[in-house]
Protein backbone atom coordinates (compact mmCIF):
# COMPACT_ATOMS: atom_id res chain seq x y z
CA UNK A 1 0.00 0.00 0.00
CA UNK A 2 1.19 3.36 -0.75
CA UNK A 3 0.33 6.36 1.12
CA UNK A 4 0.44 9.66 0.24
CA UNK A 5 0.82 12.00 3.51
CA UNK A 6 0.38 15.95 2.72
CA UNK A 7 2.33 17.97 5.04
CA UNK A 8 2.11 21.64 5.63
CA UNK A 9 4.14 24.32 6.75
CA UNK A 10 2.97 26.55 9.16
CA UNK A 11 3.46 29.14 11.57
CA UNK A 12 3.89 27.88 15.36
CA UNK A 13 0.65 28.15 16.89
CA UNK A 14 2.12 30.52 19.59
CA UNK A 15 2.95 33.27 17.13
CA UNK A 16 2.14 36.88 17.12
CA UNK A 17 0.44 37.56 13.76
CA UNK A 18 1.28 40.74 11.70
CA UNK A 19 1.11 41.64 7.97
CA UNK A 20 3.78 43.58 5.78
CA UNK A 21 3.73 45.41 2.38
CA UNK A 22 0.73 47.62 3.43
CA UNK A 23 -1.02 44.92 4.83
CA UNK A 24 -1.05 42.42 1.57
CA UNK A 25 0.83 39.92 3.21
CA UNK A 26 2.03 37.70 6.01
CA UNK A 27 5.12 39.03 7.74
CA UNK A 28 7.05 36.12 8.18
CA UNK A 29 9.87 37.86 10.63
CA UNK A 30 10.68 35.63 13.81
CA UNK A 31 8.13 33.29 12.89
CA UNK A 32 9.10 29.60 13.28
CA UNK A 33 7.49 27.39 11.78
CA UNK A 34 5.92 23.52 12.39
CA UNK A 35 4.08 20.81 11.43
CA UNK A 36 0.70 21.82 10.78
CA UNK A 37 -0.80 20.39 13.73
CA UNK A 38 -3.72 18.13 12.21
CA UNK A 39 -1.34 16.97 9.89
CA UNK A 40 0.66 15.54 12.94
CA UNK A 41 -2.10 12.99 13.70
CA UNK A 42 -2.50 11.97 10.00
CA UNK A 43 1.34 11.28 10.12
CA UNK A 44 0.98 9.46 13.15
CA UNK A 45 -1.37 7.42 12.06
CA UNK A 46 -0.07 6.63 8.80
CA UNK A 47 3.09 5.49 10.75
CA UNK A 48 1.11 2.87 12.33
CA UNK A 49 0.11 1.57 8.42
CA UNK A 50 3.40 1.42 7.70
CA UNK A 51 5.09 -0.60 11.70
CA UNK A 52 1.87 -2.73 11.38
CA UNK A 53 0.75 -3.04 7.27
CA UNK A 54 4.13 -2.67 5.85
CA UNK A 55 2.56 0.40 3.85
CA UNK A 56 5.05 2.88 2.29
CA UNK A 57 5.09 6.37 3.08
CA UNK A 58 5.56 9.60 1.37
CA UNK A 59 5.45 13.19 2.45
CA UNK A 60 4.55 15.74 0.23
CA UNK A 61 4.40 20.04 0.75
CA UNK A 62 3.54 22.30 -1.88
CA UNK A 63 6.14 25.40 -0.84
CA UNK A 64 9.66 27.05 -1.82
CA UNK A 65 12.68 25.73 -0.22
CA UNK A 66 12.04 26.99 3.19
CA UNK A 67 9.48 23.84 4.10
CA UNK A 68 12.24 21.46 3.58
CA UNK A 69 12.67 21.54 7.14
CA UNK A 70 9.07 20.30 7.89
CA UNK A 71 9.65 17.98 5.70
CA UNK A 72 13.11 16.60 6.79
CA UNK A 73 11.04 16.65 10.20
CA UNK A 74 8.25 14.63 8.83
CA UNK A 75 11.34 12.06 7.54
CA UNK A 76 12.61 12.16 11.16
CA UNK A 77 9.20 10.79 12.39
CA UNK A 78 9.67 8.11 9.80
CA UNK A 79 8.09 8.43 6.69
CA UNK A 80 10.52 7.17 3.94
CA UNK A 81 10.73 9.84 1.39
CA UNK A 82 9.41 13.54 0.81
CA UNK A 83 8.32 15.35 -2.10
CA UNK A 84 8.68 19.18 -2.38
CA UNK A 85 6.50 20.98 -5.36
CA UNK A 86 8.62 23.58 -6.09
CA UNK A 87 5.89 26.74 -5.67
CA UNK A 88 4.98 29.65 -3.50
CA UNK A 89 1.38 28.00 -2.88
CA UNK A 90 -0.99 30.44 -4.95
CA UNK A 91 -4.06 29.29 -3.43
CA UNK A 92 -5.89 26.38 -2.39
CA UNK A 93 -6.62 25.07 -5.85
CA UNK A 94 -3.31 25.50 -6.99
CA UNK A 95 -2.24 23.19 -4.30
CA UNK A 96 -4.72 20.70 -4.20
CA UNK A 97 -3.76 20.25 -7.91
CA UNK A 98 -0.28 19.82 -7.98
CA UNK A 99 -0.31 17.34 -5.36
CA UNK A 100 -3.07 15.75 -7.21
CA UNK A 101 -1.12 15.40 -9.83
CA UNK A 102 1.83 13.68 -7.77
CA UNK A 103 -0.71 11.63 -6.07
CA UNK A 104 -1.76 10.01 -9.73
CA UNK A 105 1.42 9.94 -11.25
CA UNK A 106 2.18 7.86 -8.55
CA UNK A 107 -0.22 5.98 -8.11
CA UNK A 108 -0.93 6.18 -4.10
CA UNK A 109 -3.63 4.10 -3.02
CA UNK A 110 -4.32 6.66 -0.20
CA UNK A 111 -3.93 10.11 0.09
CA UNK A 112 -3.90 11.29 3.75
CA UNK A 113 -4.00 15.68 4.32
CA UNK A 114 -5.03 17.25 7.51
CA UNK A 115 -8.87 19.24 8.50
CA UNK A 116 -7.18 22.27 7.58
CA UNK A 117 -4.09 24.36 7.78
CA UNK A 118 -4.14 26.52 10.35
CA UNK A 119 -2.84 29.76 8.53
CA UNK A 120 -5.01 29.99 6.00
CA UNK A 121 -7.64 28.01 7.29
CA UNK A 122 -9.02 27.23 3.77
CA UNK A 123 -10.04 23.80 4.55
CA UNK A 124 -10.27 23.24 1.26
CA UNK A 125 -7.21 21.33 -0.44
CA UNK A 126 -8.08 17.97 0.41
CA UNK A 127 -11.58 17.76 -0.84
CA UNK A 128 -10.27 19.67 -4.14
CA UNK A 129 -7.86 17.27 -4.13
CA UNK A 130 -10.27 13.84 -3.78
CA UNK A 131 -12.19 15.78 -6.48
CA UNK A 132 -9.77 16.25 -8.84
CA UNK A 133 -8.75 13.15 -8.76
CA UNK A 134 -12.11 11.40 -9.01
CA UNK A 135 -12.41 9.64 -6.08
CA UNK A 136 -13.74 9.30 -2.86
CA UNK A 137 -13.35 11.92 0.02
CA UNK A 138 -13.80 11.81 4.14
CA UNK A 139 -13.63 14.91 6.36
CA UNK A 140 -12.79 15.45 9.99
CA UNK A 141 -11.65 12.03 9.99
CA UNK A 142 -10.98 10.08 13.15
CA UNK A 143 -10.64 6.42 12.58
CA UNK A 144 -9.37 4.60 10.18
CA UNK A 145 -8.85 0.91 9.00
CA UNK A 146 -7.44 -0.35 6.25
CA UNK A 147 -7.87 -3.92 5.10
CA UNK A 148 -6.67 -4.85 1.38
CA UNK A 149 -8.09 -2.56 -1.34
CA UNK A 150 -10.97 -1.51 1.22
CA UNK A 151 -11.38 1.32 3.66
CA UNK A 152 -13.39 2.11 6.95
CA UNK A 153 -13.42 5.41 8.45
CA UNK A 154 -15.23 7.17 10.74
CA UNK A 155 -15.56 10.91 10.66
CA UNK A 156 -17.24 13.41 13.04
CA UNK A 157 -20.68 14.47 12.36
CA UNK A 158 -22.50 17.46 13.76
CA UNK A 159 -23.51 16.38 17.28
CA UNK A 160 -21.63 12.38 16.92
CA UNK A 161 -19.52 10.51 14.54
CA UNK A 162 -20.43 8.01 11.09
CA UNK A 163 -18.48 5.30 9.89
CA UNK A 164 -18.39 4.80 6.20
CA UNK A 165 -16.51 2.48 3.88
CA UNK A 166 -14.54 2.84 0.37
CA UNK A 167 -12.73 1.10 -1.69
CA UNK A 168 -9.36 2.51 -2.49
CA UNK A 169 -8.14 4.75 -3.69
CA UNK A 170 -9.51 7.45 -1.07
CA UNK A 171 -8.74 11.03 -0.39
CA UNK A 172 -9.07 11.92 3.86
CA UNK A 173 -9.04 14.49 5.74
CA UNK A 174 -7.59 14.12 9.49
CA UNK A 175 -7.66 15.57 12.50
CA UNK A 176 -7.66 15.27 16.87
CA UNK A 177 -8.11 11.96 17.94
CA UNK A 178 -6.91 9.85 14.89
CA UNK A 179 -4.79 8.83 17.15
CA UNK A 180 -3.88 9.21 21.22
CA UNK A 181 -2.40 12.40 22.34
CA UNK A 182 0.53 10.55 23.71
CA UNK A 183 1.03 8.40 20.01
CA UNK A 184 1.96 11.49 18.13
CA UNK A 185 5.39 11.53 17.06
CA UNK A 186 8.39 13.29 18.43
CA UNK A 187 11.72 12.94 15.80
CA UNK A 188 14.47 11.01 17.95
CA UNK A 189 18.02 11.42 17.17
CA UNK A 190 18.60 8.18 15.29
CA UNK A 191 15.55 9.65 13.03
CA UNK A 192 16.82 12.98 12.83
CA UNK A 193 20.33 10.91 11.56
CA UNK A 194 18.38 8.50 9.39
CA UNK A 195 16.25 11.67 7.72
CA UNK A 196 19.07 13.13 6.23
CA UNK A 197 19.87 9.77 4.07
CA UNK A 198 16.09 9.78 3.15
CA UNK A 199 15.50 10.59 -0.56
CA UNK A 200 13.53 14.49 -0.92
CA UNK A 201 12.86 14.89 -4.11
CA UNK A 202 12.11 18.38 -5.57
CA UNK A 203 9.51 18.46 -8.15
CA UNK A 204 8.81 21.31 -10.17
CA UNK A 205 4.79 22.34 -10.63
CA UNK A 206 2.73 21.67 -13.40
CA UNK A 207 -0.20 23.95 -14.38
CA UNK A 208 -0.92 27.48 -12.92
CA UNK A 209 -4.97 27.68 -11.74
CA UNK A 210 -6.02 29.84 -9.25
CA UNK A 211 -9.31 30.64 -7.81
CA UNK A 212 -8.66 32.90 -5.36
CA UNK A 213 -6.59 36.03 -4.04
CA UNK A 214 -5.86 37.55 -1.35
CA UNK A 215 -5.40 40.96 -1.35
CA UNK A 216 -5.36 42.68 2.44
CA UNK A 217 -5.34 41.31 5.91
CA UNK A 218 -6.41 42.84 8.72
CA UNK A 219 -6.42 42.10 12.48
CA UNK A 220 -9.95 41.91 14.34
CA UNK A 221 -10.31 45.44 16.85
CA UNK A 222 -9.01 44.89 20.06
CA UNK A 223 -11.72 44.70 22.52
CA UNK A 224 -12.82 46.86 24.99
CA UNK A 225 -11.68 46.62 28.90
CA UNK A 226 -13.32 43.64 30.48
CA UNK A 227 -15.72 44.61 32.51
CA UNK A 228 -14.85 42.75 36.49
CA UNK A 229 -17.50 41.76 38.60
CA UNK A 230 -16.35 41.29 42.65
CA UNK A 231 -16.34 37.97 43.48
CA UNK A 232 -18.56 38.62 46.58
CA UNK A 233 -20.88 39.45 44.27
CA UNK A 234 -21.51 37.20 41.67
CA UNK A 235 -25.46 38.00 40.96
CA UNK A 236 -24.33 41.54 39.57
CA UNK A 237 -22.51 39.29 36.51
CA UNK A 238 -26.16 36.96 35.97
CA UNK A 239 -27.76 40.85 35.71
CA UNK A 240 -26.01 42.33 33.25
CA UNK A 241 -25.63 38.94 30.80
CA UNK A 242 -29.18 39.41 31.27
CA UNK A 243 -30.04 43.12 31.22
CA UNK A 244 -26.83 44.57 29.66
CA UNK A 245 -25.54 41.64 27.08
CA UNK A 246 -29.15 40.62 26.72
CA UNK A 247 -27.62 37.28 26.70
CA UNK A 248 -29.27 34.86 28.80
CA UNK B 1 -29.62 34.78 -12.49
CA UNK B 2 -29.83 34.13 -8.94
CA UNK B 3 -28.13 33.29 -5.60
CA UNK B 4 -28.61 29.79 -4.94
CA UNK B 5 -29.11 28.97 -0.96
CA UNK B 6 -28.79 25.33 0.62
CA UNK B 7 -30.92 24.74 3.12
CA UNK B 8 -29.35 22.22 5.45
CA UNK B 9 -31.52 19.65 7.11
CA UNK B 10 -31.14 16.64 9.22
CA UNK B 11 -33.91 13.87 9.45
CA UNK B 12 -36.03 15.90 7.67
CA UNK B 13 -36.34 19.35 9.95
CA UNK B 14 -33.92 22.22 9.52
CA UNK B 15 -30.89 23.06 10.99
CA UNK B 16 -30.31 26.28 12.59
CA UNK B 17 -27.57 27.29 10.46
CA UNK B 18 -30.16 27.11 7.46
CA UNK B 19 -31.83 30.15 8.76
CA UNK B 20 -29.01 32.08 8.76
CA UNK B 21 -27.76 30.53 5.13
CA UNK B 22 -31.20 32.11 3.66
CA UNK B 23 -30.69 35.32 6.02
CA UNK B 24 -27.41 36.15 4.39
CA UNK B 25 -28.01 34.91 0.63
CA UNK B 26 -31.65 37.02 0.87
CA UNK B 27 -29.67 40.14 1.53
CA UNK B 28 -26.85 39.26 -0.99
CA UNK B 29 -29.08 38.44 -4.06
CA UNK B 30 -31.23 41.79 -3.27
CA UNK B 31 -27.97 43.64 -3.61
CA UNK B 32 -26.82 41.62 -7.17
CA UNK B 33 -30.54 42.23 -8.04
CA UNK B 34 -30.64 38.33 -8.35
CA UNK B 35 -33.48 36.18 -6.90
CA UNK B 36 -33.01 34.30 -4.18
CA UNK B 37 -33.68 30.56 -4.43
CA UNK B 38 -33.56 28.25 -1.66
CA UNK B 39 -32.69 24.48 -2.36
CA UNK B 40 -33.34 21.67 0.52
CA UNK B 41 -32.57 17.58 0.33
CA UNK B 42 -34.81 15.48 2.15
CA UNK B 43 -36.29 18.85 4.31
CA UNK B 44 -40.36 18.33 5.59
CA UNK B 45 -41.74 21.60 6.22
CA UNK B 46 -39.98 24.24 3.51
CA UNK B 47 -42.41 26.80 4.04
CA UNK B 48 -40.26 27.53 7.29
CA UNK B 49 -37.85 28.83 5.16
CA UNK B 50 -40.41 31.89 3.96
CA UNK B 51 -39.96 33.33 7.37
CA UNK B 52 -36.33 34.75 6.75
CA UNK B 53 -37.22 36.09 3.53
CA UNK B 54 -36.78 33.81 0.60
CA UNK B 55 -39.99 33.36 -1.81
CA UNK B 56 -38.80 30.69 -4.07
CA UNK B 57 -37.81 26.87 -2.63
CA UNK B 58 -36.96 24.12 -4.35
CA UNK B 59 -37.53 20.63 -2.53
CA UNK B 60 -35.26 17.54 -3.80
CA UNK B 61 -36.52 13.94 -2.34
CA UNK B 62 -34.79 11.46 -2.86
CA UNK B 63 -33.99 8.26 -0.77
CA UNK B 64 -29.98 7.77 -2.04
CA UNK B 65 -29.33 11.43 -0.29
CA UNK B 66 -30.55 9.80 3.26
CA UNK B 67 -27.22 8.97 3.30
CA UNK B 68 -23.85 11.33 3.02
CA UNK B 69 -21.38 11.20 0.20
CA UNK B 70 -19.23 13.97 -1.18
CA UNK B 71 -20.08 13.37 -4.86
CA UNK B 72 -23.92 12.75 -4.76
CA UNK B 73 -24.07 15.96 -2.87
CA UNK B 74 -22.19 17.88 -4.82
CA UNK B 75 -23.43 16.49 -7.98
CA UNK B 76 -27.26 17.10 -7.21
CA UNK B 77 -26.84 20.76 -5.83
CA UNK B 78 -24.77 21.54 -9.20
CA UNK B 79 -27.17 20.31 -11.23
CA UNK B 80 -30.30 22.51 -9.02
CA UNK B 81 -27.18 25.34 -9.46
CA UNK B 82 -26.91 24.76 -13.51
CA UNK B 83 -30.85 24.37 -13.79
CA UNK B 84 -31.59 28.42 -11.89
CA UNK B 85 -28.96 29.70 -14.00
CA UNK B 86 -27.12 30.27 -10.29
CA UNK B 87 -23.66 32.71 -10.18
CA UNK B 88 -23.44 32.30 -6.90
CA UNK B 89 -24.23 29.15 -4.03
CA UNK B 90 -24.51 30.35 -0.53
CA UNK B 91 -24.07 27.79 2.18
CA UNK B 92 -23.43 27.82 6.38
CA UNK B 93 -20.61 25.64 7.42
CA UNK B 94 -21.27 22.29 8.86
CA UNK B 95 -19.21 18.79 9.06
CA UNK B 96 -21.32 18.14 5.65
CA UNK B 97 -20.96 21.42 3.63
CA UNK B 98 -17.50 21.36 4.72
CA UNK B 99 -16.96 18.10 3.69
CA UNK B 100 -18.58 18.22 -0.28
CA UNK B 101 -18.30 22.72 -0.83
CA UNK B 102 -14.56 21.96 -2.13
CA UNK B 103 -15.89 18.81 -4.51
CA UNK B 104 -19.28 21.32 -5.43
CA UNK B 105 -16.59 24.07 -6.31
CA UNK B 106 -14.44 21.52 -8.92
CA UNK B 107 -17.74 20.26 -10.72
CA UNK B 108 -19.13 23.35 -11.07
CA UNK B 109 -16.08 25.21 -11.60
CA UNK B 110 -16.34 27.90 -9.07
CA UNK B 111 -14.28 29.82 -6.93
CA UNK B 112 -14.80 28.39 -3.47
CA UNK B 113 -14.35 30.81 -0.22
CA UNK B 114 -14.63 29.12 3.30
CA UNK B 115 -14.99 30.85 6.98
CA UNK B 116 -16.64 33.99 4.86
CA UNK B 117 -17.88 36.32 8.13
CA UNK B 118 -19.32 38.94 5.81
CA UNK B 119 -21.68 39.87 2.79
CA UNK B 120 -18.81 40.92 -0.37
CA UNK B 121 -16.75 44.34 0.41
CA UNK B 122 -17.21 44.48 -3.63
CA UNK B 123 -18.62 43.07 -6.64
CA UNK B 124 -16.25 43.88 -8.86
CA UNK B 125 -14.16 42.48 -7.87
CA UNK B 126 -15.95 39.83 -5.95
CA UNK B 127 -14.21 40.27 -2.45
CA UNK B 128 -15.42 38.39 0.85
CA UNK B 129 -13.73 38.89 3.93
CA UNK B 130 -12.96 35.52 5.45
CA UNK B 131 -11.28 34.15 9.04
CA UNK B 132 -7.72 33.24 8.23
CA UNK B 133 -4.65 32.50 10.84
CA UNK B 134 -6.85 30.43 13.36
CA UNK B 135 -9.00 34.53 13.35
CA UNK B 136 -6.27 36.19 14.61
CA UNK B 137 -6.82 37.48 12.03
CA UNK B 138 -8.84 38.27 8.95
CA UNK B 139 -8.39 38.66 4.74
CA UNK B 140 -10.20 40.16 1.45
CA UNK B 141 -10.07 37.58 -0.96
CA UNK B 142 -11.07 37.69 -4.37
CA UNK B 143 -13.15 35.01 -6.04
CA UNK B 144 -11.72 34.98 -9.89
CA UNK B 145 -14.15 33.14 -11.82
CA UNK B 146 -17.63 33.43 -13.10
CA UNK B 147 -19.51 30.74 -10.41
CA UNK B 148 -18.66 31.43 -6.64
CA UNK B 149 -19.72 29.12 -3.64
CA UNK B 150 -19.48 30.82 -0.32
CA UNK B 151 -19.24 29.21 2.40
CA UNK B 152 -20.31 31.48 5.42
CA UNK B 153 -18.73 30.83 9.36
CA UNK B 154 -21.65 30.18 11.84
CA UNK B 155 -23.07 33.09 14.10
CA UNK B 156 -21.28 35.91 11.72
CA UNK B 157 -24.60 37.14 9.78
CA UNK B 158 -26.87 35.97 11.92
CA UNK B 159 -30.43 35.02 11.30
CA UNK B 160 -32.68 37.62 10.46
CA UNK B 161 -36.80 37.42 10.34
CA UNK B 162 -38.14 38.80 7.30
CA UNK B 163 -41.58 37.17 6.98
CA UNK B 164 -42.84 36.80 2.81
CA UNK B 165 -45.08 34.66 1.15
CA UNK B 166 -43.60 31.79 -0.72
CA UNK B 167 -44.13 28.76 -2.79
CA UNK B 168 -42.15 25.69 -3.41
CA UNK B 169 -41.58 23.33 -5.72
CA UNK B 170 -40.02 19.51 -6.40
CA UNK B 171 -37.30 19.10 -8.66
CA UNK B 172 -36.28 15.82 -9.78
CA UNK B 173 -32.81 14.75 -9.84
CA UNK B 174 -30.52 11.79 -10.67
CA UNK B 175 -28.03 11.78 -7.76
CA UNK B 176 -24.89 9.81 -9.14
CA UNK B 177 -24.66 6.60 -6.55
CA UNK B 178 -22.48 7.86 -3.13
CA UNK B 179 -18.90 6.46 -3.39
CA UNK B 180 -18.51 5.79 0.32
CA UNK B 181 -21.34 3.51 2.03
CA UNK B 182 -22.54 4.78 5.49
CA UNK B 183 -22.15 1.55 8.11
CA UNK B 184 -23.08 3.49 10.60
CA UNK B 185 -24.20 6.23 12.50
CA UNK B 186 -23.98 7.30 16.54
CA UNK B 187 -25.08 10.40 18.27
CA UNK B 188 -24.19 11.66 21.36
CA UNK B 189 -27.74 11.61 23.21
CA UNK B 190 -29.50 14.40 25.19
CA UNK B 191 -26.73 16.71 25.08
CA UNK B 192 -27.10 19.81 23.75
CA UNK B 193 -24.70 19.89 19.79
CA UNK B 194 -21.22 22.41 20.93
CA UNK B 195 -21.52 23.90 17.32
CA UNK B 196 -24.93 24.74 17.28
CA UNK B 197 -25.00 25.94 20.95
CA UNK B 198 -26.42 29.88 21.78
CA UNK B 199 -24.49 29.34 25.06
CA UNK B 200 -21.21 26.98 26.03
CA UNK B 201 -20.08 26.60 29.49
CA UNK B 202 -16.55 25.56 29.32
CA UNK B 203 -13.90 24.91 31.77
CA UNK B 204 -10.13 24.02 32.08
CA UNK B 205 -7.51 22.41 34.26
CA UNK B 206 -8.33 25.15 37.08
CA UNK B 207 -11.00 22.57 37.95
CA UNK B 208 -8.31 20.30 38.96
CA UNK B 209 -10.28 16.94 38.46
CA UNK B 210 -12.39 15.64 35.67
CA UNK B 211 -14.48 14.52 38.68
CA UNK B 212 -15.55 18.38 39.46
CA UNK B 213 -17.73 18.55 36.25
CA UNK B 214 -20.71 17.81 37.92
CA UNK B 215 -21.27 21.65 38.40
CA UNK B 216 -20.10 23.07 35.08
CA UNK B 217 -23.01 20.27 33.96
CA UNK B 218 -24.95 22.07 35.97
CA UNK B 219 -24.98 25.18 34.89
CA UNK B 220 -24.86 24.23 31.20
CA UNK B 221 -28.57 22.47 31.66
CA UNK B 222 -29.43 25.76 33.09
CA UNK B 223 -28.66 27.67 30.69
CA UNK B 224 -29.93 25.30 27.97
CA UNK B 225 -25.76 25.23 26.86
CA UNK B 226 -23.03 23.26 25.39
CA UNK B 227 -20.01 22.15 27.39
CA UNK B 228 -16.22 22.52 26.40
CA UNK B 229 -13.14 22.07 27.56
CA UNK B 230 -9.18 23.63 26.77
CA UNK B 231 -7.04 21.01 25.52
CA UNK B 232 -5.08 19.85 27.94
CA UNK B 233 -8.39 18.84 29.67
CA UNK B 234 -9.08 16.03 26.69
CA UNK B 235 -5.81 15.39 26.44
CA UNK B 236 -5.62 14.06 30.49
CA UNK B 237 -8.97 12.45 29.72
CA UNK B 238 -10.94 14.64 32.07
CA UNK B 239 -13.15 15.33 28.90
CA UNK B 240 -13.80 13.47 25.63
CA UNK B 241 -11.82 15.41 22.72
CA UNK B 242 -15.29 16.32 21.34
CA UNK B 243 -15.16 19.13 23.73
CA UNK B 244 -11.83 20.74 23.21
CA UNK B 245 -11.98 24.20 21.36
CA UNK B 246 -9.19 26.44 19.99
CA UNK B 247 -6.96 26.57 17.45
CA UNK B 248 -6.49 22.72 17.19
CA UNK B 249 -9.85 21.92 18.11
CA UNK B 250 -13.32 23.24 17.59
CA UNK B 251 -13.67 27.27 16.41
CA UNK B 252 -17.22 28.28 17.74
CA UNK B 253 -18.91 31.12 17.91
CA UNK B 254 -21.88 31.22 20.66
CA UNK B 255 -23.84 33.92 21.54
CA UNK B 256 -21.96 33.88 25.11
CA UNK B 257 -19.13 31.22 25.89
CA UNK B 258 -18.24 31.17 29.73
CA UNK B 259 -14.19 30.47 30.56
CA UNK B 260 -13.82 28.95 33.84
CA UNK B 261 -10.41 28.04 35.05
CA UNK B 262 -9.06 28.82 31.75
CA UNK B 263 -5.81 31.01 31.47
CA UNK B 264 -6.74 31.98 27.89
CA UNK B 265 -3.52 30.82 26.34
CA UNK B 266 -3.83 32.14 22.64
CA UNK B 267 -4.13 28.75 20.77
CA UNK B 268 -7.21 28.41 23.16
CA UNK B 269 -8.70 32.25 22.20
CA UNK B 270 -8.32 31.79 18.98
CA UNK B 271 -11.34 29.04 18.40
CA UNK B 272 -13.30 30.88 20.86
CA UNK B 273 -13.22 34.73 19.79
CA UNK B 274 -15.88 35.05 17.78
CA UNK B 275 -18.08 34.61 20.53
CA UNK B 276 -20.14 37.37 21.13
CA UNK B 277 -19.74 38.06 24.74
CA UNK B 278 -16.81 36.42 26.71
CA UNK B 279 -16.87 35.63 30.63
CA UNK B 280 -13.77 34.53 32.67
CA UNK B 281 -13.72 32.75 36.22
CA UNK B 282 -10.42 32.81 36.92
CA UNK B 283 -8.69 32.95 40.44
CA UNK B 284 -5.60 35.11 38.68
CA UNK B 285 -6.26 38.71 38.10
CA UNK B 286 -3.41 38.34 35.48
CA UNK B 287 -4.39 35.61 33.07
CA UNK B 288 -4.62 36.75 29.72
CA UNK B 289 -8.34 35.41 29.18
CA UNK B 290 -9.57 38.75 30.68
CA UNK B 291 -7.85 40.60 27.75
CA UNK B 292 -10.10 38.58 25.52
CA UNK B 293 -13.03 38.96 28.01
CA UNK B 294 -16.13 41.28 28.43
CA UNK B 295 -17.17 40.57 31.54
CA UNK B 296 -14.56 38.76 34.40
CA UNK B 297 -14.95 37.46 37.77
CA UNK B 298 -11.35 36.98 40.12
CA UNK B 299 -12.32 34.06 42.22
CA UNK B 300 -12.76 30.43 43.18
CA UNK B 301 -14.58 28.64 40.63
CA UNK B 302 -15.72 26.01 43.06
CA UNK B 303 -17.34 28.91 45.64
CA UNK B 304 -18.34 31.05 42.20
CA UNK B 305 -19.98 28.42 39.86
CA UNK B 306 -22.10 27.38 42.19
CA UNK B 307 -23.58 30.34 43.32
CA UNK B 308 -23.78 31.34 39.94
CA UNK B 309 -26.38 28.11 39.41
CA UNK B 310 -28.15 29.49 42.20
CA UNK B 311 -28.50 32.73 40.47
CA UNK B 312 -29.25 31.63 37.52
CA UNK B 313 -31.83 29.12 38.91
CA UNK B 314 -33.58 32.20 40.26
CA UNK B 315 -33.67 34.16 36.80
CA UNK B 316 -35.25 31.32 35.13
CA UNK B 317 -37.56 31.19 37.92
C1 LIG C 1 0.41 23.17 19.08
C2 LIG C 1 -0.49 23.57 20.21
C3 LIG C 1 -1.85 23.66 19.98
C4 LIG C 1 -2.71 24.00 21.02
N1 LIG C 1 -4.05 24.07 20.76
C5 LIG C 1 -4.89 24.38 21.78
C6 LIG C 1 -6.29 24.46 21.57
O1 LIG C 1 -6.79 24.25 20.46
N2 LIG C 1 -7.09 24.73 22.61
C7 LIG C 1 -6.59 24.95 23.88
O2 LIG C 1 -7.40 25.19 24.80
N3 LIG C 1 -5.28 24.90 24.10
C8 LIG C 1 -4.42 24.61 23.10
N4 LIG C 1 -3.09 24.52 23.36
C9 LIG C 1 -2.63 24.58 24.78
C10 LIG C 1 -2.51 25.98 25.31
O3 LIG C 1 -1.24 26.49 24.98
C11 LIG C 1 -2.65 25.98 26.84
O4 LIG C 1 -1.68 25.13 27.39
C12 LIG C 1 -4.03 25.52 27.31
O5 LIG C 1 -5.05 26.22 26.64
C13 LIG C 1 -4.14 25.73 28.80
O6 LIG C 1 -5.30 25.12 29.28
P1 LIG C 1 -5.98 25.62 30.62
O7 LIG C 1 -6.26 27.07 30.51
O8 LIG C 1 -7.11 24.71 30.90
O9 LIG C 1 -4.86 25.30 31.71
P2 LIG C 1 -3.83 26.25 32.46
O10 LIG C 1 -3.06 27.08 31.53
O11 LIG C 1 -3.13 25.38 33.41
O12 LIG C 1 -4.75 27.26 33.23
C14 LIG C 1 -5.57 26.94 34.31
C15 LIG C 1 -6.18 28.23 34.78
O13 LIG C 1 -7.07 27.96 35.84
C16 LIG C 1 -6.92 28.95 36.83
N5 LIG C 1 -7.39 28.37 38.08
C17 LIG C 1 -6.74 27.48 38.88
N6 LIG C 1 -7.53 27.15 39.91
C18 LIG C 1 -8.69 27.82 39.77
C19 LIG C 1 -9.89 27.89 40.53
N7 LIG C 1 -10.05 27.18 41.64
N8 LIG C 1 -10.88 28.70 40.06
C20 LIG C 1 -10.72 29.43 38.93
N9 LIG C 1 -9.62 29.39 38.19
C21 LIG C 1 -8.60 28.59 38.60
C22 LIG C 1 -5.47 29.33 36.81
O14 LIG C 1 -5.28 30.64 37.34
C23 LIG C 1 -5.15 29.24 35.34
O15 LIG C 1 -5.34 30.49 34.70
C24 LIG C 1 -2.20 24.23 22.33
C25 LIG C 1 -0.82 24.16 22.54
C26 LIG C 1 0.03 23.84 21.50
C27 LIG C 1 1.51 23.78 21.77
N1 LIG D 1 1.23 23.78 0.73
C1 LIG D 1 0.81 22.57 1.14
N2 LIG D 1 1.61 21.49 1.01
C2 LIG D 1 1.19 20.27 1.42
N3 LIG D 1 0.00 20.05 1.99
C3 LIG D 1 -0.83 21.08 2.16
C4 LIG D 1 -0.48 22.40 1.75
N4 LIG D 1 -1.52 23.21 2.05
C5 LIG D 1 -2.47 22.43 2.61
N5 LIG D 1 -2.06 21.15 2.68
C6 LIG D 1 -2.79 19.99 3.24
O1 LIG D 1 -4.18 20.24 3.19
C7 LIG D 1 -4.74 20.27 4.50
C8 LIG D 1 -5.83 21.31 4.55
O2 LIG D 1 -5.33 22.56 4.21
P1 LIG D 1 -6.22 23.82 3.86
O3 LIG D 1 -7.18 23.41 2.82
O4 LIG D 1 -5.23 24.84 3.39
O5 LIG D 1 -6.89 24.24 5.14
C9 LIG D 1 -3.57 20.53 5.42
O6 LIG D 1 -3.82 19.98 6.71
C10 LIG D 1 -2.45 19.79 4.70
O7 LIG D 1 -2.50 18.40 4.99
Amino acid sequence: MKVLVCIGHVPDTTSKINFANNDTEFDSNGIQYVINPHDEFTLARAMFLKEKQGASLTVVNVGPSTTETTLRKSLAIGADNAIRINAEPKDSLFVAQQIAKVAKDGAYDLVMAGKESIDYNGGMVPGLMASILGVPFVNAVVGVDVDGDKISVTREIDGGKETVSATLPVVIAGQKGLVKEEELRIPNMRGIMMARKKPLTVVEPDGDFTMTEFVKFEKPEVKSACKMVSADNVGELIDLLHNEAKAI
Amino acid sequence: MSVLIYAESWNGKFKKTSFEAISYGVDLASKMDSEAIALTINAESVEELYKYGVAKVISVKNDSLKSFATNSFAGVVKEVADSISAHTIVMLASSNVNSFAPSLSIEWDASLATGVIAEPASFEPFTVNRKVFSNKAHADVVLSKENKVLVVAQNSFGVIENEVSGSSEEFNVSPSDGNVSVESTEMASGKVNLMDAEIVVSAGRGMKSGDNWAMIEEMADLLGAGTACSKPVSDIGWRSHEEHVGQTGKNIAPNLYFAIGISGAIQHVAGVNSSKVIVAINTDEEAPIFKAADYGIVGDAFKVVPELIEKIRTLKG
